[in-house]
């Protein structure tokens, strides 16, 4: 299973499936992240940690550990 | 004839210019105050040329599910209060995130009026929207605004007064804004006609509401088991059929909506090297390698700036009550024939205990102005961005930082500041361990004990800074591995807004909001404790009656003997004296009350301002009560324990609860008299005392302090929510 966590900076793909639950997964979703759009790794903090992610035209953050959550498909 | 009045509610994701439209459309008629049960500002204004139109501002939010306690206050003040029109304001730059709570807010069947604001900085950056498109397809005006420059702001006024009064141009969606793709639209079709006679309004919100399990929209609806039973079977079906469970049918069926409703309606512009002007920022200010370079230096040229200006401010304002005020009024006094006692009292005890606190004002504004530009300008979201992983190691959360920040000038904008930290757990250990930065006031007692006990050693100050953020460091790592506090800290999922233009009035009113929570207590608790003190410290029990005491016997007063009694409590810390005990105390009514207390005690006349400007010649008196080690630990102490009533005051509202506000308090004194107590104990030690009892015990606090930082966390660490 390919998760975001699996990316590199740059790489693109397309959310398949959203694990976990409760209030977290919620609000990942709320932000956009949900099935069927695309996302893009931007870069990472300098400590490694969280991330940011363009999504819908935005940055969004969130942590490594929450990425894990969220199954992708790679584009090219 | 009165015209009706009109209830407007602003509703927006945050950093769309919620704040800075509510400003533009209601100027300086506002009322502000929290939403019940809750400490979440709660804003409301009357229309400039519109007296019978009041807008209420709402929570910034990205949805309508109850998880966070804004959307929660938002949702209820939607559905209970009823607003005649809804103004939704939209990030045109971020349209299909920012549509996804329009698409929500339209299904509530309250007309809505579409702010498409920042549409100057979209024009600017080449992309085309065409809002008269997404007007006929969302079913509702959408007015291009800006609320910065007050473009359009206007026109949203007369659309929003229009919808209210039913013009039918205006009127609600008639379709609803968002129709979900063929099998999801269904289901929620046939959630309808299960509850359709028991739900005359909004049915189709309670519908979607049902179909995502959420048990609080049902609540009020007299569903049978039957109906309850079908309309769970439906939502089967669908997760069957989608293979996926029904909160993310519906959010992707949404978001998926909002991708046909903008589909033409955005054209971006294309770039050569596809990055906006705050990726070309965030290159730089996030960098692998400069991000913190950066940080430091940001922070470096605020205290500069703040500090630097701030000193002659203080200067100002103390000359002011000291040689403008002070005489005016004892003159005044003198001439009207009062009692020496009363002129004491009101030119001592009142303006000059209050006076005492307000000279901090100036530096705290200054501070507050900088800090507001930075939120503004959107470096706030970065500054936790580039941090979560450093403070997430000692239980706090990016955002913690900010609180921080701002308790450096005062921990009560500071402690009020956790407002922005979603989850109550990292809030409390946010408001736990923000009064242990030095505040302003405290910067008296660190240059007393610097200047006058250390002999004017630079390294002083900083260090207390450094002792600052490490106490919060160890606090946290304790805090984080006990039982109440155990597991991850919760998630962090934030935008990082698009860099802005920082607003004149944003910046103003945060400023103003802040400094005045402080001022505020300058005239009420502050005053009342003042007017205390100076009683305690001026009168003496004498057989069994009550007199005024001359100030050379201060020794003798009620507070000397109050003080005396507390020094068995602090003797153990090297500071058991009644003169040191007092000044500990008096500190609770404001930081800096510690050295002007030593100057009444010590008949210094403006040991404040003396120590102030680094003359410690002038309060050697003080530092002579002392030795090195037992001034050291007095520093320590007065630096960590309980802060001021202002900032307690802050800790009950912002904690919401007695429990949690002891708790704190409880634990902010234990954490400063063990750390002073190991301190000074181990330091009699090494500067050639015998071992004692005491000594002992400080091995044995120490070795449980340590225990406590490095054991392993509990097992079962739970990801909480």
């Amino acid at each position: 299973m390919l998760t975001l966590n699996d990316l590199k900076v740059g790489e693109t793909a397309v959310v398949t499936k959203l694990h976990g639950q409760g209030a977290v997964r919620r609000r990942i979703m709320d932000m956009g992240i949900t099935k069927g759009v695309p996302v893009r790794i931007t870069k990472f903090a300098p400590l490694g940690d969280p991330v940011e992610i363009n999504v819908l035209d935005y940055e969004l953050t969130i942590r490594k550990s929450d990425c894990t959550l969220i199954e992708v498909e790679r584009t090219k | 004839m009165e015209p009706k009045q009109i209830k407007i509610a602003l509703a927006g994701n945050p950093n769309s210019g919620k704040t800075t439209l509510f400003n533009k459309l209601t100027g300086s008629r506002q009322r502000i105050g929290n939403w019940p049960g809750v400490t979440i500002e709660k804003k409301e204004g009357t229309i400039k040329g519109h007296k019978h139109v009041t807008v209420q501002d709402l929570p910034g939010i990205y949805s309508l599910s109850p998880y966070t306690p804004e959307e929660e206050i938002s949702r209820n003040y939607l559905l209970e209060e009823e607003p005649d029109v809804i103004l939704n304001i939209i990030d045109s730059s971020n349209l299909e995130r920012n549509l996804y709570l329009t698409t929500q807010l339209l299904e509530l069947d309250i007309p809505v009026v579409v702010a498409l604001n920042f549409i100057d900085v979209s024009r600017r950056d080449g992309h085309k929207i065409d809002s008269r498109k997404l007007e006929t397809r969302l079913g509702c005006p959408v007015i291009e605004t800006s609320a910065l420059k007050g473009e359009g702001v206007d026109k949203c006024v007369a659309c929003c007064i229009g919808a209210a009064e039913g013009d039918e141009q205006h009127g609600r969606a008639k379709k609803a804004g968002a129709s979900f793709d063929a099998g999801v639209e269904q289901a929620i079709k046939d959630i309808e006609s299960v509850i359709g006679e028991t739900t005359p309004k909004r049915r189709r919100w309670v519908a979607s509401k049902a179909f995502e399990r959420d048990e609080k929209a049902l609540v009020g609806l007299s569903l049978t088991a039957l109906q309850k039973e079908t309309i769970e079977s439906i939502i089967r079906r669908a997760e069957e059929k989608l293979d996926d469970d029904s909160e993310s049918i519906i959010t992707a069926a949404r978001y998926a909506a909002i991708k046909k409703l903008t589909d033409n309606v955005i054209v971006r512009a294309k770039r050569k090297d596809n990055l906006t002007r705050s990726d070309r920022i965030d290159r730089i200010v996030t960098h692998r390698f400069w991000a913190y370079p950066i940080f430091i230096a940001v922070m470096a040229v605020l205290y500069y700036i703040a500090i630097s200006l701030g000193i002659n401010t203080q200067d100002m304002v103390d000359g002011w009550f000291g040689d403008g005020l002070i005489p005016l009024v004892q003159d005044w006094m003198e001439g009207l024939g009062a009692s020496g006692w009363l002129i004491g009292l009101v030119t001592d005890g009142v303006i000059g205990g209050v006076g005492a606190v307000l000279s901090f004002v100036p530096q705290m504004i200054i501070l507050f102005i900088l800090l507001g530009i930075m939120e503004d300008i959107g470096y706030m979201a970065r500054i936790a961005f580039i941090l979560d992983r450093l403070f997430r190691r000692f239980g706090l959360s990016g955002k913690s930082f900010i609180p921080m920040l701002i308790g450096t000038g005062c921990s009560v904008p500071g402690i009020m500041a956790s407002r922005t930290i979603e989850s109550q757990r990292d809030r409390r250990m946010t408001i736990i361990n923000t009064p242990m930065i030095p505040c302003g006031a405290k910067l008296p007692i660190i240059a007393l004990v610097a200047g006058a006990v250390f002999g004017g050693a630079w390294w002083v100050a900083p260090l207390t800074y450094f002792l600052g953020l490490f106490a919060v460091i160890i606090s946290g790592i304790i805090l984080k591995k006990t039982k109440i506090f155990q597991g991850e800290p919760s998630p962090f999922v934030m935008e990082l807004p698009a860099y802005h233009v920082p607003s004149v009035g944003n910046v103003a009113r945060s400023t103003w909001e802040r400094s005045w929570s402080f001022i505020k207590r300058a005239g009420t608790i502050i005053l009342l404790s003042s007017v205390v003190l100076w009683f305690l410290l001026h009168f003496a029990v004498v057989d069994g009656s009550l007199v005024m005491i001359e100030d050379d016997m201060i020794a003798d007063s009620i507070a000397a003997k109050i003080g005396a009694v507390l020094g068995n409590l602090f003797a153990p810390l090297g500071f058991g004296g009644w003169q040191a005990s007092l000044a500990t105390v008096t500190g609770l009514i404001a930081k800096e009350e510690v050295i002007s207390t030593f100057g009444v005690i010590f008949r210094i006349e403006d040991a404040l301002d003396i120590v102030e400007e680094a003359n410690y010649a002038g309060v050697a008196a003080i530092a002579q009560h002392f030795t090195q080690l037992s001034a050291f630990s007095f520093m320590l102490f007065n630096l960590f324990c309980p802060p001021c009533f202002a900032a307690m005051g802050a800790i009950k509202r912002e904690m919401n609860s007695a429990k949690w506000t002891w708790f704190a308090i409880g634990y902010l004194f234990i954490f400063a008299y063990i750390l002073s107590f190991i301190v000074y104990q181990i330091g009699l030690l090494f500067t050639g005392g015998a071992f004692s009892i005491l000594s002992g015990l400080a091995v044995i606090l120490l070795a449980g302090s340590l225990y406590l930082l490095f054991r392993k966390p509990r097992a079962g660490v739970l990801v909480s929510a």
